[in-house]
Parts: structure tokens; C-alpha cells; sequence
């Protein structure tokens, strides 16, 4: 996608939850782009690219992780932003419940889908990696935040699990949130999103 | 000393500052276990004790040195943050033990203070103890609340509030201000270790077996009290050392957590 293209389609008046445009980040060295994209309310894009592209040195330049070369971003923060890491936190002893996880990051146990529920009430240390990495992208996706990222969800997810993300990746469509998926799974990222950037070095 | 001790008026005050922080620290150190935070905890206690000494250098009541320097520690552990693991931890623990001794060997009195700050002085202490140790009872039942679900958050999701514009969120003060404070009086009245057995064997237990949160720190306060409780009546009874003996009770607790869930 050529610079000033941002490809959003959500635009119907209404300012999108964010906007990269001509984007080149890095740490010491540029990492990643040019890229460019915007996300609108309703919106699925997707971040494909090989390992070590830059796709997550994008999310940390989004969040001010990491360093701005050239281009910009303008991100709606007031609407709410939630990530999802590409390795999400998972301690040995997590006494916490789902229910737990879940009302800590603002996603009420009312609207939780049914393949997660029978994890509510179990310890968090008691899911399996799959299990807990589906918590946990609801958890993003359940929140009040407008704008979810999320950092390769697939990771630890089974097929069965991949399925049940697609089906919540959908479904949020239709709760007007704006989501960011990076993953290499190009199959995911087809099925689901609005659109795909492919991010390169 | 006998048992009968326990019941009199004079041991009443030193087993309430001694209860309400046997409730009141375990809760705090929950958290902390959950933030990864336990060695922070025995690095304030030191930098306490470390307050005590220069307190009494300076002609200052014990809990009154404790407390400036927890307050000087608390931001300087949020501004520092983890950035280098625990490292920064043990720096603040190997400061705060070399500091405590060097002013205790140059102070009047100096070895009865180590000996108390090894021991705890739960005995000595009155009813000034009692008013601050209520005034941190109440602001960590009033506070610690309010900043649950922030720090949960923070927790699991670590870049949620850079995510969203926060650099230094505010809960994290306000968190490591509770626990500097509470820590710091109950070093000035369990000793060191009493303080930082108290933050870190009950959650430690309670973390093996309890199912939610809440519970988990319900339980860690119940533990933290049976302990006090017990170690109260033996020291009397036994006519030893309170702080020992209360780390040595909670250790004994500690088996519960090698039977529990397995």
C-alpha cells in the first residue's frame, strides 16, 4: 500500500481510531515501512508479514514503544485503546479467576461468548495455553476500548481455538470497535479482516 | 512470662498493633506476589529499618523514622520502576542494611535498636503505635480497593496504560505508597522479618490453593491472623522473642501450601 493510501473505507464523516501514515519505525535502526493504513470504526485490518518485519515494532511505535523515523501516527486515545502482546502475561500461580480477568479489563461476564464460558470460573493458571490466550483476546475485545490490537492471537491456539478467535473477531465488527490484528496466519487474517497491509523491512 | 499474660491490659495495645497488621500486610503482599513484587517488599522494610536508625539518630520516634523513609522510598520505587528486574530491589536492600548498621554502630544505643529491628519491639509499643498503624488499616481498606482492578489490569496487561496515554498511572504510587507505609510500621514493631515474613509467606500459601482473587486475599489476611494469634500466646507463654517466633509460625503455616492442590 503506497503512502497517503490508507485504505479506510470507515470514513462516512466519522474520524478514524487511527491513522499511520508513511510510517518508518525502528529502535536504533529503522525496523519497519513505509506503511500506511487507517482504521474506522467497524474495521478489521491486518498486519501480515515474515518474522521479524516489524509488525510488532509497529504496535510499540502506536503505544510509544518505539522510535518514529519518519511519517506519523494519529490515534484516538480517548475512545480507548486495548493490546493484546504478542506474549501475553502468564504467571506460575494465578489465583484469579476468568471472571476475574475479565471485569479487571472492563469486559463484563454478560456478553461473554458462549466458548468462553465455562472458563469463568476457573483459576487462570488451570486453562490450557489456548484457553488462556482466548480469555484473553475477549478480555481486548470485550473491553469498553474502540481500538483493540491484537499481537498474533493465534499463538498457543489450536484449530478449534482459531475458529472460535475468527468468530469473536467478527462479532466485533458489529460492536463498532476498530481492531488491528497482526499475525502471520495469512488464512486468518483473509477470513477476518477489512483489509491486509503487508508490512516489509 | 505466663500465659495469663495474654489477657492482661498491658499486653491488650501490643496485641492489637500486632493483629491489625497481621490482618493488613498479607493483603498488601498479595499484590505484590501478583506484581512480582515480593523482594521489593523485604528492600522497604530494610530502607525502614535503615529510617529507624537515623530516626534515633536524629532523636525521632521509631515509627516516625520508619515512615520518612518509606515515604522516600515508595516514589523512588515507583520512578524506578522494573526497568532492571529486581535488581534495583537488592540494590535498595544491600543501602538499606548497610545504612541501618552503619548509624546504629554510631548511635547511642545502637545495638538495642538492631536488636530490635531484628526481633521486633511488639511489646514496647503503646497506643501512638496504635494510631498510626489504624490510620494505614484504614487507608489501605479505603484505597487498596479502589486501585484492585487498576493494578489486575496493569498487571495482565502491562502496556494498557501506555496504550492509552498514561505514562506514570497513579494507582502504581498509590500502591507502592500503602505498602511502604505499612511495611514501615510493621518493621518498627515485628522487626524486618516479621514485616516481610507477613507480606510474603501468607500469600505465598494462599496463592497455592485459593480460587479467585478476593479470596485470595481473604485468605492471605485470615493466615496472616491465625499466625499472629499463635505466635502472640507462644511468645508469652514461651517467654521468647515475638518477631522469631511469628516468622517461625508462618513458615510452619508454609507446609499447607506443599499438601494444598497436589
Amino acid at each position: 500500500m503506497g503512502d497517503g493510501d490508507h485504505g479506510s473505507d470507515a470514513v462516512n464523516g466519522e474520524r478514524p481510531l487511527l491513522v499511520v501514515d508513511a510510517l518508518i519505525v525502528g529502535y536504533a535502526q529503522p525496523v519497519a515501512g513505509p506503511v500506511s493504513f487507517a482504521i474506522g470504526r467497524g474495521e478489521i485490518v491486518g498486519l501480515a508479514g515474515s518474522n521479524g518485519s516489524g509488525k510488532t515494532t509497529l504496535l510499540n511505535a502506536i503505544i510509544g514503544r518505539a522510535r518514529i523515523f519518519s511519517g506519523h501516527i494519529e490515534c484516538d486515545r480517548s475512545a480507548g485503546v486495548s493490546l493484546l502482546r504478542q506474549f501475553p502475561v502468564r504467571l506460575p500461580e494465578m489465583p484469579l479467576s476468568g471472571s476475574e480477568l475479565l471485569r479487571a479489563a472492563g469486559a463484563a461476564d454478560a456478553g461473554v461468548p458462549p466458548p468462553l464460558r465455562a472458563l469463568l470460573d476457573a483459576r487462570l493458571d488451570t486453562l490450557s495455553g489456548g484457553q488462556y490466550q482466548l480469555l484473553q483476546v475477549w478480555a481486548c475485545l470485550g473491553s469498553a476500548a474502540s481500538l483493540v490490537m491484537l499481537d498474533e492471537p493465534t499463538n498457543n491456539m489450536d484449530p478449534q481455538a482459531v475458529a472460535a478467535l475468527a468468530e469473536l473477531l467478527v462479532a466485533s465488527r458489529q460492536h463498532g470497535k476498530g481492531v488491528l490484528v497482526v499475525s502471520h496466519d495469512t488464512q486468518l487474517l483473509e477470513h477476518v479482516c477489512t483489509r491486509v497491509v503487508e508490512v516489509r523491512r | 512470662m505466663t500465659l495469663g499474660l495474654i489477657v492482661d491490659p498491658l499486653f491488650l495495645v501490643p496485641f492489637i498493633n500486632g493483629l491489625l497488621l497481621a490482618a493488613v500486610l498479607p493483603a498488601v503482599g498479595a499484590y505484590s506476589r501478583l506484581r512480582g513484587e515480593w523482594l521489593a517488599s523485604l528492600s522497604i522494610g530494610q530502607a525502614a529499618a535503615a529510617g529507624i536508625v537515623l530516626g534515633a539518630f536524629l532523636g525521632l520516634p521509631m515509627a516516625a523514622g520508619a515512615l520518612l523513609a518509606a515515604l522516600v522510598t515508595a516514589p523512588l520505587k515507583t520512578m524506578l520502576g522494573r526497568q532492571d528486574g529486581d535488581d534495583t530491589y537488592a540494590v535498595m536492600l544491600l543501602a538499606g542494611w548497610s545504612i541501618a548498621l552503619l548509624l546504629a554502630a554510631n548511635t547511642a544505643h545502637g545495638e538495642d535498636l538492631t536488636r530490635g529491628l531484628l526481633q521486633g519491639q511488639i511489646y514496647f509499643t503503646g497506643t501512638s503505635h496504635l494510631a498510626g498503624i489504624a490510620a494505614a488499616v484504614v487507608a489501605v481498606a479505603v484505597l487498596l480497593p479502589r486501585v484492585s482492578s487498576r493494578l489486575l489490569l496493569g498487571r495482565f496487561f502491562p502496556e494498557h496504560f501506555r496504550a492509552n496515554g498514561i505514562d506514570k498511572p497513579r494507582h502504581e504510587l498509590v500502591f507502592d505508597m500503602l505498602a511502604a507505609v505499612a511495611l514501615a510500621l510493621a518493621a518498627a514493631v515485628v522487626g524486618v522479618m516479621g514485616a516481610f515474613a507477613l507480606v510474603f509467606v501468607p500469600p505465598w500459601v494462599a496463592f497455592r490453593f485459593a480460587r479467585g482473587w478476593r479470596r485470595t486475599v481473604a485468605w492471605s489476611a485470615a493466615l496472616g491472623v491465625v499466625a499472629h494469634l499463635a505466635s502472640f500466646a507462644l511468645a508469652i507463654a514461651l517467654d521468647q522473642p515475638y518477631g522469631p517466633v511469628l516468622v517461625g509460625t508462618l513458615l510452619l503455616m508454609s507446609v499447607a501450601r506443599a499438601i494444598a492442590r497436589d
